[in-house]
């Protein structure tokens, strides 16, 4: 610790004015619902399956009571109290009677309101029990087939569209050295406003993620981590307008890791802040209860934003996200805050300027596994040259002690890696952590030199935009422009006809559950 | 240098030839698998072919780097590509001619479409932050930018184009799988021929780094700028194509 001698005056001054910054924010989310908020509650539930269009039953049973009664009041106790009404003991079946206009939806009062609610919160206590099996589960597996021997792990990406070439290309990768598979979602599914079903095999530039899908790859990976004799992980998206209900299948297939960041739906796929804001906060809470890790997005910014000029913005971003996450329920081993290797390489010292961008990270949040992001924003199609940087990234991970490490590919913004980019990749990867692997502990910055003076200049400038924010509101300063650039107003963006406020009767079971300690 | 317009390779002498080529073929690694790598380079024009590196990638893959005499020759006056028909401006020229000879601001909406959500290439290209040091087109006092941002429908773009009066439409285009950037292209060209009358039609520019720069007549386009086009050659297209070339009164 304390090889940048940060001043623990402003380390706590940042944290608190991201809590500050942060915390209006909570309390707009917790007095705040969402059509996928409410649809992941059914998914525990026990609600399952789709309809012959491929429209998802929680999606129809949804639906259904907002027609009748509205969103606000939450849809567990209309969906309950009809369930008791009807005499069915399956939610998935009154999901189809309510898709066929033949269930009405109420308000119930009185005994009838206290008796959906009893029934509501133990039909979601057996889906988070779900839950609670699979992390037990996945923790039992670790013991027995272990962790990968050494830090950062190393993150691969799959992404073939079609969940059985999938298959083989993680196992395959598994066998190569990766500790993380990623499967990559189609182009597009962020902006879905629901989660398709069974086994998919068209996608494009990725892989629906599915239930399916989810289950078919984690028994692969089993299969994989047995066969290799070391636990390998699964990662998916929790971003988009289905974050609540990513997490909830994330959980219920034991998943690993999940891509869900505070903002980045927001700025890249123009999602509604609060919408955003709203799921996240929940889809958290989920995470937490799984035991999965979740990974940031600050690396995105910087494909906007110039990497050096707005690299401050990486770590307010980091803060919040933090700060949130910490709101949650996650554990600081839960935290894959992203940061990424984004500089102009024609930039003076650009890899001292890494250095202290990845080294401010990795001593601001010291017990977090940080997500370490390879160059995409300059690499040009020069594969050569390409490699060269890539390396430069792996050495800059290897040096600062980096968690996960997200494999760089010299033909990033070229084509979708072929089998050769991903060996002479992970080559690389495997020549500078084994030639300089436990370079941290000898890297130590000279006292008052480029890389300290750097990262406590980056610090300082999070520090004042953090007080910029806290003068007006984090809303107003999405809907500015303050992050990658984009300017994002919150009565604007996709999603927004999907949120409403809390009625004062209010009731999620899922909520109640997750807030109470386990 | 010879003065002929057929060239060849160059590797270290002129008209050596020599070529290298990297690859993958779907078999394990032994003398037969260098001997068909062999093959495959002749086939190619490489003869002699030297396997400089193979190496087995998991079960059944070996990858080659071969180095080698291609005996293909190129034709230098056979060679067709689209060549710039327009000079370029620089920013405070581009203003100048717009304030002076269209006496109103020039009206550019962008927009990534389709389900691409790379804005990579549209932001380049409009944010004043631009590439390479170029200011995007943001920066140009007399232009008026709206960006719409990645995964616009193209109802949504026509929508806006008409907003907005837009002068130029220009569309960015990254992922190409099944096609997307074609498809995508031609249904945005569609659309705007259905919903205005052809001489209030914006001027149509798609961008990307996998267009063939000769298809815009074929895609229904303006124009279509390839990879490492930068904010001032389309602002200096804009300008010729709507302010000061032939047909530019549109």
């Amino acid at each position: 610790m304390g090889k940048l001698d940060l001043d623990p005056v402003v380390v706590a001054r940042a944290r608190e004015l991201a809590r500050r910054v942060g915390q209006p924010v909570v309390d707009l989310a917790r007095s705040h619902t969402t059509v996928s908020v409410e649809r992941a509650v059914l998914r525990l539930a026990g609600v399952a399956g789709a309809d012959p269009d491929g429209i998802p039953w929680v999606n129809r049973l949804v639906d259904a009571v907002v027609a009748d009664v509205g969103l606000g009041h939450g849809v567990a106790v209309p969906v309950f109290d009809a369930l008791a009404r009807e005499g069915l003991a399956d939610v998935t079946v009154l999901a189809q009677k309510a898709a066929a206009g033949s269930v009405r939806f109420a308000l119930p009062s009185g005994k009838a309101a206290t008796a959906a609610r009893r029934a509501s919160r133990k039909a979601v206590a057996a889906g988070v029990r779900r839950i609670d099996r699979r992390r037990a589960e996945r923790d039992r597996l670790v013991r027995r087939f272990g962790d990968p021997a050494r830090r950062p792990w190393i993150y691969l990406i799959v992404a073939t569209g079609d969940i059985y070439e999938d298959i083989p290309q993680a196992q395959a990768a598994a066998r190569a050295g990766a500790d993380v598979i990623a499967v990559i979602r189609s182009t597009g599914q962020s902006l879905l406003d629901y989660v398709p079903e069974g086994a998919t095999r068209e996608g494009f530039a990725g892989t629906y993620a599915t239930q399916e899908n989810f289950r078919l790859m984690r028994a692969a990976l089993d299969e994989s981590s047995r066969e290799l004799g070391r636990y390998v992980r699964l990662t998916n998206y929790a971003s988009g307008l289905c974050m609540p209900e990513m997490a909830a299948l994330a959980g219920l297939e034991r998943l690993d890791m999940m891509l869900n960041d505070s903002m980045y739906g927001i700025l890249f796929r123009d999602i509604n802040p609060v919408r955003t804001f709203v799921d996240q906060r929940f889809s958290r809470q989920v995470h937490a209860r799984a035991g999965i890790v979740i990974n940031t997005g600050e690396d995105n910014y910087l494909t906007t934003a110039d990497a050096v000029d707005e690299a401050h913005t990486v770590t307010v971003s980091q803060l919040l996200n933090e700060f949130f996450a910490h709101e949650a329920g996650l554990a600081d081993w839960q935290l894959g805050l992203g940061h990424a290797f984004e500089i102009n390489p024609d930039v003076p010292e650009s890899l001292r300027l890494e250095l202290a961008h990845a080294l401010l990270a990795r001593e601001l949040f010291p017990d977090a596994p940080l997500k370490w992001m390879p160059p995409t924003k300059h690499m040009t199609g020069d594969v050569f040259r390409g490699n060269l940087l890539d390396g430069f990234f792996n050495l800059v991970g290897a040096m600062t002690g980096q968690g996960i490490l997200l494999v760089g590919m010299m033909t990033e913004a070229v084509v979708t890696p072929w089998l050769s980019d991903r060996d002479i990749a992970l080559q690389n990867v495997r020549y500078v952590l084994g030639a300089a692997g436990g370079l941290h502990e000898d890297f130590v910055p000279a006292p008052g030199g480029f890389v300290q003076q750097r990262a406590q200049r980056v610090l300082g400038e999070a520090v004042e935009l953090l007080e910029r924010i806290g003068e007006r509101s984090l809303l107003t300063a999405i809907a500015e422009g303050t992050f990658g650039i984009m300017r994002r107003p919150a009565d604007r963006g996709k999603g927004l006809d999907g949120v409403a406020a809390h009625e004062a009767d209010y009731y999620n079971p899922a909520t109640e559950i997750l807030e109470r300690p386990a | 240098m010879s003065g002929g317009s057929v060239v060849r390779p160059y590797g270290d002498t002129t008209g050596d030839g020599m070529v290298q080529v990297s690859f993958t073929l779907p078999v394990p690694h032994d003398k037969r698998a260098e001997g068909a790598a062999v093959q495959l380079a002749a086939k190619m024009g490489i003869d002699p072919a030297m396997v400089v590196h193979a190496k087995q990638m998991g079960d059944g893959y070996t990858f080659f780097v071969v180095y080698g005499r291609v005996n293909h020759l190129v034709d230098l006056s056979a060679v067709r590509v689209v060549e710039r028909d327009f000079p370029l401006l620089s920013a405070r020229e581009v203003n100048t001619v717009v304030k002076q000879r269209l006496r109103r601001k020039l009206s550019v909406v962008g927009a990534c479409i389709g389900t691409d959500a790379h804005t990579v290439g549209i932001d380049a290209i409009l944010n004043v932050k631009g590439i390479a040091g170029e200011k995007g087109l943001e920066y140009y006092r007399e232009l008026t930018v709206t960006n719409l941002g990645a995964q616009v429908s193209v109802p949504e773009l026509v929508a806006a184009a008409r907003r907005e009066r837009a002068d130029a439409v220009l569309v960015s285009q990254v992922v190409t799988q099944r096609d997307a950037h074609l498809h995508n292209t031609r249904e945005m060209s569609a659309a705007f021929r259905e919903a205005v009358p052809a001489g209030r039609r914006p001027l149509l520019i798609v961008g990307g780094p996998r267009f063939d720069e000769s298809m815009a007549a074929e895609l229904g386009v303006d124009r279509i700028f390839g990879r490492g086009t930068t904010p001032g050659e389309v602002a200096s297209y804009l300008v010729h194509a709507l302010v000061t070339g032939r047909g530019a009164a549109r």
